[in-house]
């Protein structure tokens, strides 16, 4: 078994594995934030008990950690044995004749979201969010945690967030790449767990829907809070 | 059509090699591009310089010899075609042209644009094949019922000449589609599942040895292979080796 993930499929599975989680982890992120479009309280509701239950705080967020760091390195490892595998580059090479940009861009889609995560994870929300619940204590998730009238602080934090323009643009922008990003990715991932046998249109079509339609949504939300200011 | 070709010299595979601008006139239209580089040579010759090397065979697109990488793609711009089947007229009087040979570190350059593609065989020798008894006493082939699917499908991945152009439009220089195919022809059939799990972890390990990259399922081999490889042999060489180790 360990054999396989040394050899280059192995890797490639891995790399896939990682990829359907953060897949899945994606969607679950925008399912509770387009709830703050409809109901703020729901929203709120959510938030919290994703904040606070202890399969979601202790077992759920340290595999999603994990799987940012091993998709991150992983795809770093591949890709420098890639360049080794090439040697000697082409003169005059036309990639663009036989494949899309982004199935050969990844590496830097892949990096540019990877900046966008140490902005939207270490200063905008989860190192805070952390600070807040386990540094300072509090996991009241109000407003006043010394008042309970107050309500909760989810909604208020995330409206607050897309007050100033550079902040909707560069999340915005952060969007695009990622469903650049997915375009290629998705549906790579299923080619490498072997799914795309005899079904290999229709995971193309998933993956487009999917990789348009999640972006799309989140950059949806952000301009939503940013015009109702 | 007169044209200018830039070509890849090199005179062994531990000398460095560099682009050398030839001229060549009067090359006709339904030429194939093998006939004008065999044109181009002549003209080497006579002047008493040394031809450009370069590999054929057949010249009809079966044997997978011809190679050679034209204005940036594998067999040159043309789809479902080997070297020796792009006529000059896909290409404009006055047209400058690039020939390199196929690039990977696992096809290191003979000379010029002959490169040593003898990890394919190797990767072949590993596991390509099955072990049945062909000293004159083979059963009739209709005796083992085989699906119209299963035999079409195994007959299309059988199809790969091993000619490299996969490896040589990969940018990570994967053989996956070779191995994919070659693996896929087998695993398809009856005859093959004997030996499955050790075929499929063989050839893998092989290719893993002789350098080849990691496939990132760009698709620019399937779109170059000269006989239509499908990604789909990729996709089940993943699942065989999975399933050969788990």
């Amino acid at each position: 078994m360990i054999g396989f993930f040394k050899s280059s499929i192995g890797r490639k599975v891995a790399m896939a594995a990682s990829a359907f989680f953060l897949i899945i982890f994606l969607l679950q992120h925008f399912a509770i934030n387009i709830l703050s479009v409809f109901s703020p309280d729901m929203f709120n509701e959510v938030s919290h008990f994703m904040g606070v239950n202890p399969v979601v705080q202790f077992a759920l967020q340290p595999v999603l950690i994990f799987a940012i760091i091993f998709h991150f390195v992983m795809g770093t490892i591949l890709e420098i044995k890639n360049k080794k595998a090439l040697g000697v580059a082409y003169v005059k090479n036309n990639g663009a004749a036989n494949s899309s940009w982004m199935s050969r861009n990844m590496i830097w889609t892949g990096l540019m979201i990877l900046a966008f995560l140490v902005l939207h994870l270490g200063i905008d929300f989860w190192i805070p969010e952390i600070n807040t619940k386990y540094i300072v204590g509090d996991l009241s998730g109000l407003i006043d945690p010394n008042n309970a009238e107050s309500g909760f602080r989810y909604y208020e934090e995330l409206h607050h967030k897309f007050e100033h323009p550079l902040t909707v643009i560069l999340y915005v922008v952060a969007f695009i790449l990622l469903g650049m990003h997915l375009l290629h990715g998705f549906t790579s991932a299923f080619q490498s767990m072997g799914a795309t046998v005899g079904r290999k249109k229709i995971m193309k079509q998933i993956g487009v829907i999917y990789s348009v339609a999640i972006p799309l949504g989140f950059v949806f939300i952000a301009l939503y809070h940013h015009f109702n200011h | 059509m007169n044209l200018t070709l830039k070509i890849w010299r090199q005179n062994d595979s531990s000398t460095k090699g560099r682009m050398v601008d030839y001229k060549v006139s009067d090359i006709s239209e339904h030429m194939s591009f093998l006939e004008m580089m065999d044109v181009l040579n002549e003209q080497l010759i006579g002047k008493g310089e040394e031809p450009v090397a370069f590999d054929h065979d057949c010249r009809e697109g079966i044997c997978g010899m011809c190679s050679m990488y034209i204005n940036g793609e594998a067999h040159g711009p043309d789809r479902g075609i080997t070297t020796c089947q792009l006529h000059m007229r896909t290409f404009k009087d006055g047209d400058t042209i690039t020939i390199e040979p196929f690039r990977a570190a696992a096809f290191p350059v003979i000379k010029d644009l002959v490169v040593d593609r003898s990890a394919f065989d190797r990767i072949q020798q590993s596991g390509g094949y099955i072990s049945v008894n062909t000293s004159g006493n083979t059963q009739d082939a209709n005796t083992t019922p085989i699906s119209k699917h299963a035999a079409d499908t195994a007959m299309d991945a059988a199809t790969c000449i091993g000619c490299g152009a996969c490896v040589a439009t990969c940018k990570n220089s994967s053989a996956m589609l070779f191995v994919g195919a070659k693996v896929s022809q087998y695993a398809l059939l009856p005859q093959g599942q004997v030996e499955a799990a050790d075929r499929v972890k063989n050839m893998v390990a092989q290719m893993d040895l002789e350098g080849f990259g990691n496939c990132t399922n760009t698709g620019a081999c399937e779109v170059e292979c000269p006989k239509g490889i499908s990604l789909e042999n990729i996709a089940r060489m993943n699942r065989e080796l999975m399933k050969a180790n788990l």
